[in-house]
């Protein structure tokens, strides 16, 4: 057992090498990537990062991502919370039903949606804004969101909403004022997973929008046909997509584990 | 079956260290008598459980040897010690019997289902759980799954010893006492050494014949339940034991006497003289104090507050600062809020810096 | 525990969800249904056509392919990344510096847009500026994923391996940081072997979220369409054409809206049949061993 690290250390550094050789090639010129090889820049540059802060159409992704994931886990979470409460103190005709169709809608394949979801939102006028990608986004995030809150809702106490309500607590300040700062770490479960699973998308994103609302990723894919060599710019986006993620886990890197559970185990 | 032996242990969880307030067990040494039933009786958090586990090998101490019989065996794993030790919260597997439950320490060190078979039948019928015996086990109530964790312990015929870690914690005071006199008969059938740790003084007291008395890491005193009642070494011992506890008050020695708040009292034996600096007090049990009326010889002392328990009264009076709890059976004779307090002096302790002293019976 | 109140007025609090997702999902999945009864010449112009689509649709080769490339590949992703998963969060350290590490960077692959691994993949890959291809290039090994099936194959798994194994390992880490360290006092006090202590401690706490880990893993693999088509787009020839990029062509590329809309039906019945199995299969399993004879 004296070995055992290595098998963690082993597995880390077979997820960071490929990050690594990216980061490496986005620090070089498009002249050295093509002509020499080499694990590390002979010539540091910073020009592939500049190219994209002084274009707009490049940053411009940036912003679209941003404001339609937000968007995206602000709903989700908001519409989760309340219907996550239902779920775990109520019965009512058709909870079991609903819960499990809410489910299904996480299995759907987004390629059996694009289409549709195309000709929905331009006939409604939303093709090409942030909320059209936010709503299609909520497909799957509003039934996880749902999932998750249930089961950290599930593990309160039911006494601590009745003691509430007898110390005469209206529904909605209860709610606001004891319940939620009870599943706070939930909810932060919750809206990690609901940024993780909307920054990540592409093909709903990418068919719902065209100039005005492009995402960033998007973006990429058309730059790599378009210009088709620019690899070091390619690159520095790509790193520039990875940012955010890694911030995110930062901040919640002490409830990681936990939040994986999910609440459930 | 072995004695165990404990020689200079000592621990800390941050490593060895010169600072004595890193050690979670202060130097202690400590035999076990093959055969004995032990009970290991402190407050949360006084090194109980560590030095528990430092028998049983799940913690190697930082410092000194732990000894079976005449072999060292501080750096043996666990599964060679052939100790059995009994958790505070249930401990089962999930997705086995009862049966197989009772039988898996038996069947992990090879032995034959015909040996297994007929030992699992007799133990689960003494603690009663013939009825569930091909139940799985993740079904029981709380304290029938204590009594598989107990189970468990007990299954092994020759082991050196069961440790049990405060094992009756969430069963039912009904059942606890029960099941604390099954583990009594038990011992008197099969003779294993029993180490029973507790924070609770009626569990410690009934079921031992030995206790060790642990605080803040030390051994503060080994004894016969009556030993700690009638004389015991230390003043937390004092307190931790009896309910209400001794009374431990500030005095000053004087030849034969001792005087409290300058009022005198005559003592059966003579002290030494102490120094200055030492911190001396007297400790007296509830029990051998009485209160007389005030024109009566004794210390003067004005009563705080009576409280009738039902078998008797529970006095609480008052010297200056210092108060004292008298237990009696009946309080009467007295007018107003005044009395004299009158000391046993059989029974009265004198203490310098926290450890017990005797003096000349003269 | 007291049983739940029945109170109907809870629907109002599951209203705005039940809209939204409806909106999302039952307006979308009409028109599909709509489509896969009908043809179309051109513009708006459609015909009802019955089971045409289906029938066309179970007997196509096209579909056969697609579907067991698609099978293959779940079975062989969940075949490693669950053991794999398991035996990382196993070794893992349950305390000190080593665990925010592990944590972090373990995490890190899960939130990069799936396009960015496709990309990060084929670049890593190439033969001319990417690490994994050149070094095995200049090992002799004849490798190019652009026109090798078996070399576009072992990329996307790896790259699978990659990017999802993390998942199963954060989550039975999880599992198995919820178990009390007295287990595994008892089961040294009892002598239980390293086996014995996976087998009867171990495995039965982490059940409830391998279940999810497996079901996950099943799922999205299953509807996987980004970093394949980003990798391979598909080939070389059809070789790693799975059942969304399949249906993306034959939506998007080709605007055969009938027989799409029936592959997307039959492709969301199947997810949801197959899901519903290994749910059952599962919990069965977990059911039998807690309730089974001796």
């Amino acid at each position: 057992m004296r070995w055992k690290w290595l098998v963690p250390a082993i597995y880390i550094f077979f997820l960071l090498l490929p990050i690594y050789w990216l980061v490496n090639m986005s620090l070089k010129t498009n002249d050295e990537i093509l002509s020499i090889f080499s694990l590390w820049p002979r010539d540091l540059t910073l020009a592939n990062y500049k190219v994209i802060f002084t274009d707009a159409s490049w940053y411009s992704g940036y912003i679209n991502s941003m404001i339609y994931v937000s968007i995206n886990v602000v709903i989700s979470v908001t519409f989760a919370l309340p219907a996550a409460y239902a779920f775990s103190r109520y019965s009512f005709v058709g909870d079991k039903h609903l819960f499990f169709w809410l489910l299904t809608n996480r299995m759907a394949p987004p390629a059996v949606f694009a289409l549709p979801f195309f000709q929905l939102y331009s006939s409604i006028g939303l093709f090409d804004t942030h909320i059209a990608v936010a709503i299609a986004h909520c497909l799957f995030n509003l039934p996880l969101a749902v999932w998750i809150l249930e089961g950290f809702m599930s593990g309160i106490p039911k006494e601590i909403d009745e003691t509430a309500f007898v110390d005469g607590y209206s529904w909605p300040r209860f709610f606001v004022k004891i319940f939620i700062p009870n599943i706070a770490s939930g909810i932060g479960v919750t809206a990690f997973f609901c940024f993780m699973f909307s920054w990540v998308e592409l093909l709903l994103a990418r068919t719902l929008t065209a100039v005005h609302a492009k995402p960033i990723s998007a973006i990429m894919t058309r730059t790599v046909s378009a210009s088709g060599l620019d690899w070091g710019v390619l690159a520095a986006a790509g790193v520039l997509t990875i940012l955010p993620g890694a911030l995110v886990i930062w901040f919640v890197r002490n409830h990681i584990a936990k939040g994986f559970a999910l609440g459930r185990v | 079956m072995a004695n165990i032996t404990l020689k200079d242990i000592a621990h800390s969880y941050t490593g060895a260290s010169n600072n004595p307030d890193d050690y979670a067990l202060k130097k202690l040494n400590l035999t076990w008598r093959d055969g004995g039933a032990y009970a290991l009786l402190g407050p949360s958090g006084c090194g109980k459980t560590t030095l528990l586990n430092i028998i049983s090998g799940l913690l190697t101490p930082t410092k000194g040897q732990v000894l079976f019989n005449n072999d060292d065996v501080t750096r043996l794993p666990t599964e060679r010690r052939n100790i059995a030790q009994i958790f505070q919260f249930p401990v089962i597997y999930d997705t086995m019997t009862v049966f197989e439950n009772l039988a898996f320490p038996l069947k992990n060190r090879g032995r034959s289902k015909t040996e297994i078979e007929p030992r699992v039948i007799e133990l689960a019928k003494m603690l009663g759980l013939e009825k569930d015996l091909f139940t799985k086990a993740q079904h029981l109530t709380a304290d029938a799954k204590q009594k598989i964790s107990l189970g468990r312990g007990l299954i092994r015929q020759s082991v050196n010893a069961i440790l049990f870690d405060e094992p009756l914690t969430v069963i039912d005071p009904q059942l606890k006492w029960e099941l604390r006199s099954q583990l009594k008969y038990l011992h008197k059938q099969f003779g294993f050494t029993m180490i029973y740790v507790t924070h609770d003084q009626t569990e410690a007291l009934t079921f031992a014949d030995e206790v060790i008395v642990m605080f803040e890491g030390e051994i503060v005193q080994v004894g016969t339940p009556e030993a700690l009642f009638e004389r015991p070494e230390h003043t937390f011992v004092g307190y931790f034991i009896g309910s209400p506890g001794m009374n431990i008050v500030p005095c000053r020695l004087q030849g034969r006497s001792m005087l409290i708040e300058d009022h005198e009292i005559t003592l059966d034996q003579t002290y030494k003289e102490q120094p200055d600096s030492a911190k001396i007090e007297v400790g007296i049990r509830p029990e051998y104090l009485r209160l007389a009326p005030a024109e009566e010889k004794g210390l003067p002392v004005k009563i705080i507050k009576v409280d009738d328990i039902g078998r008797h009264k529970i006095a609480r009076v008052a010297v200056n600062d210092h108060t004292f709890h008298v237990v009696m059976p009946e309080i009467s004779g007295m007018t107003g809020d005044t009395a004299s307090l009158v000391f046993d002096t059989a029974h009265t302790n004198i203490y310098v810096n926290d450890h017990l002293i005797t003096g000349e019976q003269s | 525990m007291i049983a739940k109140q029945t109170n109907q007025k809870a629907w109002f609090m599951v209203l705005p969800v039940f809209l939204v997702v409806a909106f999302s999902a039952v307006i979308p999945l009409m028109t599909v249904v709509n489509y896969s009864f009908q043809d179309t010449f051109g513009s708006n112009q459609f015909f009802w056509v019955g089971m045409t689509w289906f029938r066309d649709l179970i007997h196509s080769e096209r579909f056969h392919d697609a579907f067991l490339r698609q099978i293959m590949f779940s079975s062989i992703i969940l075949a490693i990344e669950i053991p794999l998963g398991i035996a990382i969060a196993l070794t893992m350290p349950k305390k000190g510096w080593g665990v925010p590490v592990c944590l972090i960077s373990m995490a890190l692959p899960l939130l990069i847009p799936w396009n960015v691994v496709g990309t990060i993949w084929q670049i890593f890959g190439r033969v001319d500026i990417g690490l994994l291809g050149h070094t095995l290039a200049s090992l002799g090994f004849d490798y190019n994923y652009t026109q090798d099936p078996v070399a576009a194959w072992l990329t996307i798994i790896i790259m699978d391996v990659w990017h999802w194994t993390s998942l199963v390992v954060l989550l039975a880490y999880a599992g198995l940081c919820s178990i009390p360290d007295a287990y595994y006092q008892a089961a040294k006090i009892d002598g239980a072997s390293r086996l014995a202590v996976f087998r009867y401690i171990q495995l039965p706490k982490m059940q409830r979220v391998l279940l999810i880990a497996i079901l996950l893993r099943f799922m999205d693999s299953f509807m996987i369409y980004t970093e394949p088509f980003v990798i391979t787009g598909g080939g070389p020839g059809n070789s790693t054409t799975f059942m969304s990029i399949d249906l993306v062509k034959m939506a998007i590329g080709q605007f055969d809206l009938g027989p799409a809309a029936a592959m997307s039906l039959i492709y969301f019945l199947v997810i949801l049949l197959l899901s519903y199995v290994f749910y059952t299969v599962m919990s069965n399993i977990g059911e039998e061993s807690s309730n089974g004879g001796a």
